[in-house]
């Protein structure tokens, strides 16, 4: 898959741009703040339908502007499709595929498939779990859309079981009974029945992941300690969890809702379940986060998405690949390694400060970012 | 704003469901432009809604006098009980023209969120109907989302000791409908789900 064109009405600093791309390799070349990341950003709502560095929408549209276009022809198996879409804040956002509207904004997921790396991702490593959790959820939804429900079910019972918690904690501390709690039960069930879903997925892409992070660490890393990961339950002793199938994982997670059922009604919320667990990172013998230097909590996140692209692609899916300002951070051996593990990909999309950063293997199609516009020099 | 009697329209429309301010605005000028008799019509309907549409004693259904014309039916059994959230879902079913027994209006759905739990809804009617041992199969066609499913469940759990033949409305890939049509989150999910035939 890749992207042959890329247009922008009032998105974030251009008041209009069109690029076209090639297959391979495509640099973009600039100072800083002329624009380079808010192109990767563009294509990455696309694919994700948010933002890699904002929440909301409002700050994609241009100062001054009412709403945003995206426009992007991406080509897949010699087939091209159109995308279009439509951001404004405040209004519901709308799309097109080829040159009919969707019904449903989450059609388009699927169109434009990439994995991109930007140096906000560093929160992989040193953020909270949340952002790990999100890394496993989204890369589980890429492959299996159906997860993409799941979590979304997951989401709505653990919010219902919580109000239910909430309110009657706050009867007792308002010197009234424990309030009704007869549904909690019924709650339970039903937090398993998803809960037990995301786990099996969630479980089984990690260990796929394990010896792909391992080897992509190795390669752009300086070179000290192994990168392992595993999963953490919440919900078990010691966090470890071995694989199990979805009606075991099932009964596992009820057992343990009812065994903190006590100090759950005591702090009048859920503590158990996947919207508690964490992806454990270490290196060598120790945990990443807190101990790994800034290069090696870098290497590491680096390593988290080139694991995903390379297990995407193993899969027959070949996303495309973007990797933002990631050079400037290498020191040459790693930027030859970090070019030869991408050099077949059938698009990587490159943006750096200083052009010499990059090695020559990935110089590829390169584009000059600045004042506004995207000029192609080679 | 407006002054006075228009400003108050508005205000109401405003608090419908599903009506937000620019449409409250619209109808509320549409009112005003309107025959004065299309105008008492809409009144008096509004009027006669609340005073003479009752709940039916037996199903909670929305009905006419004491009881709703599905209960009064004498060709109906009563060995099959239908428990649906609101009535326009006993609409919805009766419409299909497949359901021949009676039904169980609880007034909405379990949900936390809003303050709803089994205390505001006609949990303790539906109890009460059961009682009696006449009706042999039970079926919860709450709504298939997160608080229907969670209400079908409370159900099962609390008429379980009674022994009854308690089912769930199939839901999942709409039948007639062309597979290539669902969308892969629906396709997905339905194909985890398959089941032996
Ligand atoms: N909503 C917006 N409207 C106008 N300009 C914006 C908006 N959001 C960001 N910018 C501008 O975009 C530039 C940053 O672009 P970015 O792609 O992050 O730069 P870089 O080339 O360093 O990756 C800044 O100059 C910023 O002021
Ligand atoms: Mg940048
Ligand atoms: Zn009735």
């Amino acid at each position: 898959m890749y992207v042959r064109q890329l247009e922008l009405v009032d998105f974030r600093n251009y008041p209009r741009v069109a690029v076209d791309l090639e297959q391979g390799p495509c640099v973009f070349v600039g100072r800083n703040g002329q624009g380079k990341t808010n192109l990767v950003e563009a294509l990455g709502y696309v694919a994700t339908l948010g933002s890699h560095r904002v929440a909301t929408d409002a700050p994609l549209v241009r100062v001054g502007a009412q709403r945003a276009v995206v426009r992007t022809a991406v080509v897949q198996d010699a087939r091209e499709l159109l995308i279009e879409l439509s951001i404004e804040p405040g209004k519901a956002n709308k799309a097109r595929l080829g040159r009919s509207p969707v019904t449903r904004m989450r059609d388009v997921l699927g169109a434009l498939r990439m994995v991109l790396f930007a140096p906000e991702d560093l929160a992989l490593v040193r953020g909270d779990p949340s952002e790990r959790r999100r890394y496993l959820d989204e890369l589980l939804t890429l492959r299996q859309p159906r997860f993409a429900g799941v979590r979304a079910d997951y989401d709505r019972v653990l919010k219902q079981r919580n109000a239910l918690l909430r309110t009657s904690y706050l009867a007792k501390r308002g010197g009234g009974s424990r309030g009704d709690l007869s549904t909690l039960d019924v709650w339970d069930v039903h937090l398993a029945k998803y809960g037990a879903e995301l786990l099996a997925g969630r479980l089984e892409l990690v260990a796929a992941l394990v010896p792909l992070v391992a080897k992509a660490y190795d390669a752009v890393s300086a070179g000290r300690g192994s990168a392992q990961l595993s999963y953490s339950a919440s919900w078990t002793d010691d966090g470890s969890v071995a694989p199990l199938s979805v009606q075991n994982l099932e009964e596992r997670l009820r057992e343990a809702l009812q065994a903190s059922r006590a100090s759950e009604v005591e702090r009048g919320t859920t503590l158990v379940g996947p919207h508690r667990d964490d992806l454990t990172l270490t290196l060598g013998d120790v945990p990443a986060k807190g101990y790994a230097s800034h290069g090696e909590s870098w290497s590491y996140a680096l390593a988290l998405r080139l694991a995903a692209y390379d297990l995407l692609r193993s899969e027959g899916i070949e996303p495309v690949l973007a990797l933002d300002d990631v050079f400037a951070e290498l020191d040459a051996g790693r930027r030859e390694r970090l070019a030869e593990l991408v050099s077949d990909s059938s698009q990587t999309l490159v943006t750096c400060a200083v052009e010499a950063d990059v090695p020559a293997a990935l110089r590829g199609t390169r584009y000059e970012v600045g004042n506004g516009e995207v000029r192609r020099v080679g | 704003m407006y002054e006075g009697a228009i400003q108050d329209l508005i205000d109401e429309l405003g608090r419908l469901p599903g009506v937000g301010p620019k449409s409250a605005q619209r109808i509320a000028f549409h009112v005003l432009s309107a025959d004065a008799v299309d105008v008492k019509r809409l009144a008096s309907a509004l009027q006669r809604v609340k005073d003479l549409v009752k709940f039916c004693t037996s199903c909670y259904n929305v009905a006419e006098s004491e009881q709703c014309r599905i209960c009064r039916d004498p060709r109906r059994t009563n060995e099959v009980l239908c428990v649906v959230e609101e009535p326009k879902d006993v609409v919805a079913i009766e419409r299909t023209g497949e359901f021949r027994g009676r039904y169980h209006v609880l007034g909405g759905a379990i949900n936390p969120l809003e303050g709803v739990g089994p205390d505001n809804l006609k949990v303790r009617e539906l109890m009460t109907r059961l009682s009696s041992g006449e009706v042999k199969e039970l079926i919860l066609a709450t709504d298939p989302n997160t608080e229907g499913e969670a209400t079908a469940t409370y159900l099962a759990l609390l008429v379980k000791p009674m022994g009854l033949h308690v089912t769930r409305l199939a839901s999942g890939l709409p039948v007639g409908g062309d597979l290539e049509y669902a969308d892969e989150i629906t396709l997905g999910r339905a194909f985890e789900g398959r089941r032996a035939v």
